[in-house]
């Protein structure tokens, strides 16, 4: 990033403006659309300004974890295609890719918002598991909360595959739909300097002291959080960023159908 | 038993349904999307940027290197991510299919990077990789002689050539020799070729005539996405 | 006899022909290939005489002699500093052509121009391989102090710069901001409001994205006073 970009950032938010002209804590337009790729038992694609963000959905039969004989899992993934970042490289996943998928796994996981014993086909034996991949097609910053709502979108689509004697039938799917429990939701809180905003563009998230993710249920409670980048929070600027979560994933939800 | 019916009602000799549009991913330097049936690809073309390692670098010319793969729910069985033998081998035939007709003297020491993903797929996809790649490749200012086109074509039950086989037809029973190609339209080089299957000389030979009307077909569908991509800048007038 | 196979200002795409026959001169952005010229290029025809161009309507910027850029410091080296222009190629600002000043060999080069520090400067010289050379010695060339800096398509360049200068005069002064545009497609944008500089910012953009189409001037003008 160019160093004189990053001084204009830092010195436009000492006056509370950003370099797009947007407020400290305003997301920019919003879309989502469903069902982008066939194969898939579910799939989305979310767009956050110029950031674009895919989500797909795919099942299998799997045997469940010994100490969890009657429910199923999710497997989260992201991977960091080159063509969607000059930064992203070719190769095993980087530890960017890793962090950005696990918090989208911990987000879905740690509310219940798929009922795993629901994915339970034969106790101890077989279950379903769902793989949900997420691929960036454009990252203009802000990917994680793009890949969160893409994840959910896509679930929210999903629909069990057919299955005959414990098997998939690959290509063909029921009508039966994997119903969410809850519909938790991720916002990612910057702080630069000392101030703190939200949907970061790629260069504010460049010029970023830390970085809080938050997701939140429908009942406001919070479910998971991952605080990133090279400085500290206070207490007080985590209070201010959950309080702020909360408010936002309020409006980021209604995105969803 | 002849084929006497394709699946889905097409001629023998009758493309899918096509769209092209370029410009789709806006950090690239050049990119398109591709689409034939529900076969979906897309193209971002990055470069020419700095080529490392070192030792890859020709200071003659710039260096081209293709990246073929699919998303994971592409496929009807999840495809695990990350390489395949599959998809390398693809990417190096990508690669030779679009070398001919680039222009990369203007680029020594560097590189210009293709990446081509499938977003859905039903056959056919290293061809519309290839179409999309070549239109990414123009979006991306690439000086090149021509575009490139591909489909793939079918010998199917030893006696029809079927032209861009679908999935379903791929997966027929008695065998099809599935023949993907690209041709590039004005000349009407074959710059990728590759067969499994089982055929005569004669049936090759025709096939690759049918691939080559086929090819004009699609050379329209990605000319007429250029003249839209940039066709708001045709009367420079003021 | 030569025939044109299009006319001033199409819009043609690589492989496209040209013109036919030997009458015609292939210039940039264009081959022969036996009796015809084709385009390379994505871009529009110029034609001057026998002389046929395409201008690009996309692609990153070559670097060229005499080419007025905006360079960012990447190294500093015992004999000058590394300047990067955005691309694949890097080349060097010698001591001598740093300054009209003597710089002494082994003095703390960070006080002239430090890591990052953003110059105006220009290209002296070039290999056929693109190694550069910089110079700071000429009017105009200078380092950047404060304001941003927005990446622009390097063909794009001329419009937004305008008929001698039209346009861009236009957007400074009822924007009230300083601007520099690089050949290399960078643009310099400082002006006393941040309002100000996002007005300026927007009209480049819509100039980049709309370089060809009619009525140009008077849109941004239009933009510039309404903000539509």
């Amino acid at each position: 990033m160019l160093q004189i970009n990053k001084e204009y950032i830092n010195l436009l938010l000492t006056h509370d403006q950003r370099v797009d002209g947007r407020k400290l804590e305003q997301y920019r337009d919003i879309k989502v659309e469903y069902n982008i790729s066939e194969n898939a038992e579910g799939s989305a694609k979310v767009s956050i300004g110029d950031t674009v963000v895919l989500a797909g959905v795919k099942m299998d039969v799997g045997t469940p974890f010994t100490d969890k004989p009657d429910q199923g899992s999710i497997v989260v993934g992201a991977e960091l295609l080159p063509l969607a970042s000059e930064d992203f490289e070719l190769g095993p996943p980087s530890g960017d890719a890793i962090e950005l998928s696990r918090v989208v796994d911990r987000g879905i996981r740690e509310c219940q918002a798929v009922d795993f014993k629901k994915l339970c086909i034969k106790e101890g034996e077989k279950v379903w598991m769902l793989f949900i991949d997420i691929y960036p097609l454009n990252d203009a910053g802000n990917l994680q909360d793009a890949a969160f709502l893409a994840a959910i979108a896509a679930l929210k689509t999903a629909v069990f595959p057919k299955l005959e004697n414990d098997k998939v039938v690959f290509g063909e799917f029921t009508k039966e739909k994997i119903t969410l429990q809850r519909v938790p939701i991720e916002c990612t809180l910057l702080k630069i300097g000392d101030k703190i905003v939200l949907d970061p563009t790629l260069e504010e998230e460049r010029a970023l002291d830390a970085r809080l993710t938050v997701a939140v249920t429908e009942e406001n409670k919070v479910c998971a959080m991952q605080k990133g980048g090279e400085k500290g929070l206070s207490m007080d600027d985590i209070d201010k960023m959950i309080t702020l979560a909360i408010e936002k994933t309020q409006e980021l939800r209604k995105n969803l159908k | 038993m002849a084929y006497t019916k394709r699946t889905d009602g097409r001629k023998f000799d009758e493309l899918r349904e096509m769209e092209a549009k370029v410009g789709i991913i806006k950090s690239a330097d050049g990119s398109a999307m591709f689409r034939v049936g529900k076969t979906i690809a897309i193209a971002a073309v990055r470069g020419p940027r700095d080529l490392y390692p070192k030792f890859k670098q020709d200071s003659q010319k710039g260096v081209l290197r293709c990246n073929y793969d699919l998303m994971s729910f592409s496929v009807t069985e999840r495809k695990r991510p990350g390489p395949s033998r599959r998809s390398q081998e693809i990417s190096l035939v990508t690669e030779k299919a679009l070398l001919p007709v680039l222009e990369l003297d203007n680029f020594p020491n560097a590189v210009v990077d293709v990446f081509i993903t499938i977003v859905q797929a039903d056959a056919g996809t290293r061809c519309a990789g290839i179409n999309a790649a070549s239109l990414a490749l123009a979006d991306a200012g690439i000086p090149m002689k021509d575009l490139v086109c591909a489909v793939a074509t079918g010998i199917i039950n030893e006696d029809k050539v079927i032209v861009d086989v679908n999935k379903e037809e791929e997966d027929l029973e008695g065998g099809l020799a599935d023949t993907p190609m690209a041709i590039l339209p004005r000349s009407g080089e074959v710059t990728l070729l590759q067969m499994d299957g089982e055929a005569s000389k004669e049936e090759i030979l025709e096939s690759i005539k049918l691939g080559k009307r086929a090819c004009e077909q699609i050379y329209r569908v990605q000319r007429d996405a250029l003249k839209e991509r940039y066709g708001g800048m045709k009367d420079a007038a003021d | 006899m030569g025939e044109l196979k299009v006319k001033e200002k199409d819009l043609v795409i690589p492989g496209e022909i040209l013109a036919e026959g030997m009458d015609y001169l292939p210039s940039t952005g264009t081959f022969r290939e036996g009796e015809h010229i084709l385009s390379s290029l994505v871009g529009l025809t110029y034609i001057s005489g026998r002389l046929i161009k395409v201008i690009p309507l996309s692609g990153k910027y070559v670097p060229k002699k005499d080419d007025m850029v905006i360079g960012t410091v990447k190294n500093i080296t015992l004999n000058g500093w590394i300047i990067e222009l955005g691309g694949p190629y890097t080349g060097m600002l010698t001591l001598k052509e740093a300054s009209s000043d003597f710089i002494e060999r082994g003095a703390d080069l960070s006080q002239y121009f430090d890591f990052g520090d953003m110059l105006v400067t220009k290209i002296v010289n070039i290999t056929k391989s693109k190694i550069i050379d910089f110079t700071m010695k000429g009017p105009g060339l200078r380092k950047l102090k404060g304001g941003k800096v927005i990446q622009i398509t390097p063909s794009k360049v001329p419009r937004v710069i305008g008929k001698q200068g039209s346009m861009i005069s236009m957007i400074k002064e009822s924007t009230g901001c300083r601007v520099i545009i690089g050949q290399n497609g960078r643009v310099w944008i400082s002006g006393n409001k941040p309002e100000e500089e996002l007005k300026a910012t927007r009209a480049i953009m819509i100039i980049e994205q709309e370089s060809h189409t009619e009525g140009l001037t008077d849109k941004i003008k239009n933009f510039l006073e309404k903000g539509v």
